[in-house]
């Protein structure tokens, strides 16, 4: 049969299935960008996607669900980056504990939603754009969220390459000593840094919760956080290439969901873990050069910086 | 107000068993303050929590039983983590040593054979080795982050064990059951006592403590892979190989994962279910943790640990309460417990400015 007819619902589904890793992953990026690997991406998330629903769920508009799950986001962050930056903690070790608490206390609050569901946030109309054929229904008919997810990509994008504050920030992440020496602050440039992380890692976990699958289930997010962890690197640090990434995997997923839905021969756990698999390739692929990832990864990366004094 | 660390000329060594007692009662007070949000008596709820779980003989066989698989997880990620190689794949690796020695058991249970159970020990070791062997490769080979692949083939390995009981392994008279035929006696490991579900499988849990013990602080290639870790600068000028280290610590590790995947599956559950564990993958870590990478405090931390899920169970049917508590804890666990070890290498000073 002929996929024509499908090849709208695909692209739009993948602009959709995208959205959660773009924030996720912008935020890490800023984060990774000063020198922090926080691996807790995964754990910030479900705690973003908990708090949005117990927002929505409440009653209130879906903007402030969104707002509370960044805010949320950013604090659970702020836990991590106290180990990790004032206490000078092995940043591995902080972030796994980070994403293991995440999930649980996700699972803890969210216990008495049961498999509740929401009502997605609406789809914006957009006067003329989205009546356009073919581009029409696959880039203007989404959610505020959605598009947000793009403005976001071209203010960091913006933020890093061309602002002062942004080039700080780099300097942080690649000589954190040079920083401190020139008298910038690098732990609290670090500690903004991983709270931006945070709040967007949240945004990313709201957006599971009020448009993808408005439905709560315990680790609802399904490893999409650690996905986000690797299309940082993928994306060799970058923010464009982030979002390509992100439309690459949301489209992994999307067609795996289209190939069970039109009965391809083919267990669907094994489609399903199309998306698992993507990623280790992916990761291969762009790990496989040493010199793209010497040039490209931020040098102080994971280290521990401990000013003198 | 910051805070500042003073490097210790030398690390405050009994800080090593202390931090986790200080973890330990952090979790305990942050977790009664939660109690007391609940509207719950702290004092009781501790009580249901950490004492009344001991308080029969078959609750103390549900506490070594699951504490076995943690110890013997934590084991092989302690030879891991004291090379500086971050395995967070034991989860998948567990599943697959389960489904290999499952596989035996389903296609050889009827025989009464006695070498099946020998062969399904050796099978969970291969299986959890060979799924390791993906990320050591990729590790070795291409420098592909070991945290990110082992971590996504956990869901490929979950995705293929939901594959297999749901269709190639599915139990013909199980009612449509997602699970594979129960194992006959002669896969299974022979329970200790009667009535009590501890069995045998505890007595490979206690050889690999010895093992791992001779390994990691008696051998030259423990100490090679130990000093990968600690100072990478040294190991690479002293002529260490950076992948032995890699590939030693995934395999390890995997081969323990697979190992206690294969004990569950033949020894509590009897046959394979869509999950199989309850995180032991993850629990684990904070096993090699809380047990300092050392053998013996492997076996403390997994016991700790183990009574933090047996507790979350207790009060989930007593108290009602959601049993995902206990990843709560043991969460809050390794929070407190890394910020605790702060006080090994540094004096903390708080200074105003």
């Amino acid at each position: 049969m002929s996929m024509a007819p499908l090849l709208v619902p695909i692209l739009s589904g993948t602009m959709v299935a995208a959205t959660p890793l773009i924030y996720a992953a912008i935020g890490e990026l800023v984060a990774e960008r000063s020198g922090v690997l926080n691996l807790g991406v995964e754990g910030m998330m479900l705690i973003g996607t908990v708090t949005a629903f117990a927002v929505a769920f409440a009653g209130y508009p879906p903007v402030f669900a969104a707002l509370a799950a960044a805010g949320a986001g950013a604090l659970a962050s702020l836990a991590f980056a106290f180990l990790a930056l004032s206490l000078a903690t092995n940043q591995y070790a902080a972030g796994l504990a980070l994403t293991i608490l995440g999930s649980g206390l996700s699972a803890f609050i969210g216990h008495d939603f049961g498999s509740s569901a929401l009502k997605s946030i609406p789809k914006l109309h957009l006067p003329f754009l989205s009546d356009l054929p073919f581009i029409g229904p696959v880039l203007f008919h989404h959610d505020l969220m959605t598009y947000l997810a793009l403005v976001v990509t071209g203010g960091i994008w913006w933020f890093l390459y061309r602002t002062k504050a942004g080039l700080v920030l780099r300097i942080v992440g690649e000589s954190p000593e040079s920083a401190h020496a020139i008298g910038y602050p690098v732990i609290r440039i670090r500690y903004l840094a991983t709270m931006f992380g945070g709040a967007m890692a949240g945004l990313g976990g709201a957006y599971l919760a009020l448009a993808y699958t408005p439905l709560w289930v315990e680790n609802m997010t399904a490893g999409r956080g650690w996905i986000a962890l690797a299309l940082v690197v993928f994306a060799a640090w970058r923010p464009w290439r982030v979002m390509l990434g992100a439309w690459l995997f949301g489209g992994v997923t999307v067609l795996q969901l289209f190939a069970q839905g039109l009965g391809i021969e083919a267990p669907s756990e094994l489609l399903s873990s199309l998306p698992y698999i993507a990623t280790i390739i992916v990761l291969v692929a762009i790990s496989r050069n040493p010199r793209t990832m010497r040039l490209n990864a931020p040098v102080s990366l994971a280290r521990t910086f401990r000013p003198e004094g | 107000m910051r805070i500042v660390l003073e490097p210790r000329p030398v690390p405050l060594e009994p800080m090593r068993v202390g931090a986790p007692l200080i973890a330990l009662a952090l979790t305990i007070f942050v977790g009664s303050l939660l109690f007391i949000a609940l509207g719950l008596n702290p004092l009781t709820t501790l009580r249901a929590y950490f004492i009344e779980p001991l308080s029969t003989s078959g609750g103390v066989s549900e506490w070594l039983l699951k504490a076995s698989p943690l110890i013997l997880i934590g084991l092989g990620l302690t030879v891991g983590f004291r090379a500086n190689v971050w395995n967070i794949g034991a989860e998948g690796m567990f599943t697959m040593g389960a489904i290999a020695a499952g596989w035996l058991a389903v296609r050889f249970g009827g025989g009464g054979h006695a070498w099946l159970l020998p062969a399904m020990v050796v099978a969970g070791a291969l299986g959890g080795i060979g799924w390791a062997a993906i990320p050591a490769f990729l590790k070795a080979k291409a420098n592909a982050n070991e945290i990110l692949v082992t971590l996504m083939l956990n869901y490929v390995a979950a995705l293929i064990l939901s594959w297999l009981v749901n269709g190639p392994m599915k139990d013909p008279d199980g009612m449509n059951y997602p699970q594979s035929a129960p194992f006959e006696p002669s896969a299974m490991f022979p329970p200790l006592f009667e009535g009590l579900r501890i069995n045998g499988s505890i007595f490979i849990t206690a050889i690999a403590v010895v093992l791992a013990w001779l390994f990691l602080d008696r051998s030259f290639m423990g100490f090679q892979m130990s000093v990968g870790g600690a100072a990478p600068t040294a190991a690479r000028y002293a002529g260490f190989s950076r992948s032995r280290a890699i590939w030693l610590g995934l395999l390890i590790s995997g081969a323990t994962a697979g190992l206690a995947g294969m004990m569950e599956a033949a020894g509590p559950l009897g046959q394979l279910t869509p999950v199989l564990s309850p995180g032991y993958g993850f629990t684990a870590i904070i096993v090699a943790f809380v047990g300092r990478l050392t053998p013996l405090g492997v076996v403390f931390g997994g016991l700790l640990l183990s009574l933090l899920y047996l507790g979350g169970e207790s009060v989930q049917m007593s108290l009602n309460l959601p049993a995902s508590l206990a990843r709560t804890f043991q969460g809050m666990l390794l929070f407190f417990l890394l910020a605790a070890d702060v006080l090994i290498l540094y004096r903390v000073r708080i200074k105003r400015r």
